[in-house]
């Protein structure tokens, strides 16, 4: 038995150690050249204290990428619980074909950022000349002309294109969640607001709705934190854009350590995105593990 | 059919319409000659159709000095299959223990285990080339292998996990009275009944490291060893490669995560639902 215990703890070991080193230790590496006066290529560990971080919140484009993932977090947010509660509903008042318009909808989950940006950016192109282009093309031949803009080139849209490129390829989990959440719901409660006489909308407003909570919690979350790391779908769609209109912290990051080798100020870019991520992580995971340990 | 119903499919099929819209330019694009691409023409379908593309794509074109996607193509496939492999053992492994072996504090390893999946991986990406660089392994594919079978641990761990503790406890006591030992335990009992814990694991593994982009970018800065994905930035990033070959680059990048979809969709909504964390 006693031996038992050690081959365990044997067989878990060498993941405790890579995730030990790879992930706690590289957080703590990263936190401590985040205050040293490391700016070039070489290596400078004098100890500066906070002043990388103090620099940094008077680093124009820091403010610029902070306000950006703020707009690009509520806006992604709304639109992709929005669209993906809508189809979840609309796909469960008994669809046919449903297998069909699921897979459409949860297919741009399979394909990479990359490939979405690429495809968005040449879609969402509005050309050179005065003539209409690409969406905005389609836009005027439905009737929607006034839609019309310059998307990511326009400094004042900016961030808000990458959006739509963003709800694109997430809102179909989104749906996915809802869909498995209304469908862990005891058709009992239905029968019962039926014999009390609740009409379809009441239904959804005070059954479904209500026990749906717990899945917008994780949507919110799991959204949440890849909306405030995105990094892939900027860099292959718009890059920083015209007046950094496009600017994350995470693509700023990547400029400040690797194009800029200002390794200092980049690590503490790193630290206060992971800080973000924690303050919505780390209260999810501990209610998380809780609340299944009560089970 | 009443009102509703009609307005419903409506609906339903609109927004088909805008899942659908970007596929229908990749390939009314990629199918096009390099004479018949404009911003103008992006929705109307090609007069003729033209596969030069896609060679150009997949070969690229010497006379221009354009790299093609075939090799990193292959880069990708030599790098996703053994870092699926083996991190969907490790969180095997991992989850075995954590569920039918448990120790004291296992929550809390199990929440810090965890707890790596949602960090920024800008956190430890210059400790990452530091340390990939001293172990001569920075801007190789077994660098590459390495750094996503580690940052893959969390989510095969979480995966095995929720599934093993789906497996009654009843017969690991049972087959333990029968002087059966851990190992074996683990080998006749556990892994015969992983199946399908291993098909969605590997599924969702082989899904996002395909479609990964940072690692590839930041370990590798050599063309001839990057990732497709990467390779694709460099190839959409030029401004001398037409829209065509673009969007046959795009495809090309896309294709096998698509195939794994479409036949195995089933598998990878069930991987999606548990990176949800709705399983607990």
């Amino acid at each position: 038995m006693k031996a038992d215990r050690i081959v365990a703890l044997l067989f878990i070991l060498p993941s405790l150690i890579l995730v030990g080193i790879f992930i706690y230790g590289f957080i703590g590496w990263t936190g401590w050249v985040s205050m040293v006066n490391w700016r070039d290529v070489f290596p400078d560990f004098t100890f500066v204290g906070l002043r990388n971080y103090s620099r940094l919140f008077e680093h124009f484009r820091f403010a610029i990428s902070m306000k950006n993932t703020l707009i690009f977090t509520i806006l992604f947010l709304l639109a992709s619980i929005g669209i993906g509660l809508l189809l979840a509903i609309l796909l469960d008042r008994k669809v046919r074909f449903e297998g069909f318009f699921r897979t459409v909808y949860l297919f741009p989950m399979a394909v990479s950022f990359v490939v979405t940006g690429v495809v968005w950016r040449w879609i969402l192109n509005p050309g050179t000349g005065g003539e209409s282009v690409g969406l905005n093309w389609l836009l005027e031949k439905i009737g929607l002309g006034f839609l019309k803009s310059g998307w990511y080139t326009d400094p004042n849209i900016g961030i808000k294109a990458v959006v739509i490129a963003a709800v694109w390829q997430m809102s179909g989990y989104v749906m996915a969640l809802y869909l498995s959440g209304i469908r862990s719901i005891p058709t009992e409660l239905y029968e019962a607001a039926q014999l009390d006489g609740a009409n379809v909308f009441q239904l959804y407003r005070y059954i479904v709705l209500p026990l749906l909570r717990p899945v917008t919690l994780s949507a919110v979350i799991i959204l949440g934190h890849i909306s405030l790391k995105i990094f892939d779908l900027v860099f292959a769609m718009t890059g920083s854009g015209i007046g950094f209109s496009c600017d994350v912290p995470a693509l700023f990051m990547y400029d400040t350590t690797f194009r800029g080798n200002y390794f200092s100020q980049g690590a503490a870019i790193a630290m206060i995105l992971l800080l973000c991520v924690a303050a919505l992580i780390i209260p999810y995971l501990v209610y998380s593990i809780r609340s299944e340990v009560r089970r | 059919m009443k009102a509703s119903r009609v307005l419903l499919y409506l609906v339903l099929i609109i927004f088909v319409a805008f899942y659908l819209t970007p596929i229908y330019v990749l390939l009314m694009t990629s199918l096009k000659s390099f004479r018949e691409i404009s911003l103008s023409t992006m929705w109307i379908p090609p007069k003729e159709l033209s596969f030069r593309s896609f060679s150009k794509a997949w070969y690229g074109d010497r006379s221009i000095g354009l790299r093609g996607l075939s090799g990193n193509f292959m880069n990708s496939i030599y790098l996703t299959v053994p870092a699926t492999l083996i991190s969907s053992v490790l969180g095997s492994m991992n989850g075995y223990v954590l569920t039918k072996w448990r120790f004291r504090r296992a929550n809390l390893v199990f929440a810090l285990i965890l707890f790596g999946m949602f960090i920024p991986y800008q956190s430890v990406l210059i400790p990452l080339v530091q340390v990939l660089q001293k172990t001569k392994l920075y801007g190789s594919i077994p660098g590459l292998i390495l750094v996503h079978c580690v940052y893959g641990i969390p989510i095969t761990t979480l995966i095995f996990r929720n599934y093993y503790s789906t497996i009654p406890t009843d017969i690991v006591e049972a087959a333990k009275i029968d002087g059966a030992g851990f190992v074996k335990i683990f080998a006749k009992v556990i892994l015969p009944l992983s199946g399908p814990a291993f098909a969605v694991t590997a599924i969702w593994q082989f899904t996002s490291i395909w479609n990964d982009f940072l690692f590839g970018l930041v370990v590798t800065p050599n063309p001839s060893v990057q990732p497709i994905t990467v390779a694709l930035n460099n190839l959409a990033g030029s401004y001398f490669v037409e829209w065509n070959v673009q969007m046959a680059g795009a495809l090309i990048t896309a294709l096998p995560t698509l195939i794994v979809y479409i036949f195995l969709g089933k598998l990878f909504m069930r991987g999606l639902l548990s990176g949800s964390l709705s399983g607990m």
